[in-house]
């Protein structure tokens, strides 16, 4: 018998399901309708997504009193991602991009599709939706440059 | 069938799949345990220091950390030292409820395995019990533990409780 050690391809997957929290819940059926909700904080800022409990005074915030933003910003920060991996929104290298959405004070993480020659911070972008929003991040299938006149 | 979205309802849950692609290496003792498997051996490998056999073999013993010596070839007969009904299945397992996972000392080891246990009413598993492996058809045998698809009992006495206390 072989002494020679075995090896094998070896994937563990778990499929969670969460629920989302009002807040959040909000926030995704809005991106279902092609809406973007973020919510006024105890400091008067916008925060893109909304969190369930404001990050200063951490009191839950309210689900009633979401505003909705913008579906164009500006990239705040980006990272090249050279090497995508399975489940990313491209399976080619993409950026990801903190993109303030006009009307937000806060970064929403997310792809954007554009050369990486093209990218800098402070161009301007848009949202692309999916073609069939179902209430979940990847309703917004990207960011895209928005041409600049 | 309409083609209007359901936007009455907000979103109250979201699912997230979470995924880990692995090569998985056994190491040189699980290799040959699984290459024993793949034969219909169940190989073990001795402590030099508390001459126990260990099985699954690792690359040292579990219980003085020296390095492992002789490879042991096991029985597939063996004792249920103690037993689990199961009466909640998990996901992607399609035993029919209830049924009894066991941890048996096969035959010339010195540690258990944990298998599935058929071919007996519940009532009547017992710590002692004599079991014997009950193998896949050796056309279907892989590099994997589940070549042994259950034990079942046999008609031996009970092995005495003293002889398997100590893996308790």
């Amino acid at each position: 018998m072989s002494n020679e050690v075995l090896s094998a391809p070896h994937s563990m997957e778990f499929a969670y399901t969460r629920s989302t929290g009002p807040v959040v819940g909000a926030f995704l059926t809005g991106l279902r309708d092609r809406k973007v909700l973020g919510v006024k904080d105890s400091r008067g800022e916008v925060v893109v997504p909304p969190p369930e409990y404001d990050r200063t005074s951490f009191a839950p915030t309210d689900a009633s009193a979401l505003v909705e933003v913008g579906q164009e910003g500006v990239v705040t920060s980006w990272s090249w991602n050279p090497t995508p991996r399975s489940g990313q929104p491209f399976d080619r290298p993409f950026a990801w991009a903190l993109v303030q959405l006009d009307g937000s004070d806060t970064g929403l993480l997310h792809a954007l599709d554009a050369p990486r020659d093209a990218i800098r911070t402070g161009m301007r972008v848009r949202i692309r939706w999916a073609e069939s929003p179902r209430g979940f991040i990847d309703d917004i299938a990207c960011f895209e440059p928005v041409e600049e006149a | 069938m309409s083609t209007e979205p359901v936007t009455a309802v907000p979103v109250s849950e979201i699912v997230t799949p979470i995924r880990l692609d692995y090569r998985y290496t056994p190491g040189e003792a699980s290799s040959r345990f699984l290459r024993g498997m793949k034969e219909g051996r169940i190989l073990g490998r001795r402590c030099p220091s508390c001459l126990k056999v260990i099985l699954p073999p690792r690359g040292c013993c579990s219980m003085c950390g020296e390095l492992l010596g002789e490879e042991v070839e096991v029985k597939d007969s063996g004792t249920l030292v103690t037993f689990a009904v199961v009466n909640v299945n998990f996901a992607n397992r399609t035993i029919d409820l209830p049924y009894v996972t066991g941890e048996v000392l096969f035959d010339g080891a010195d540690m258990t395995t944990m298998v599935l246990l058929s071919g007996v009413p519940l009532d009547e598993v017992r710590m002692g019990m004599r079991v014997k492996a009950v193998w896949l058809p050796e056309e279907q045998w892989d590099y994997t533990l589940a070549n042994i698809d259950h034990v079942e009992p046999i008609d031996e006495p009970d092995a005495d409780y003293e002889s398997f206390k100590e893996l308790l």
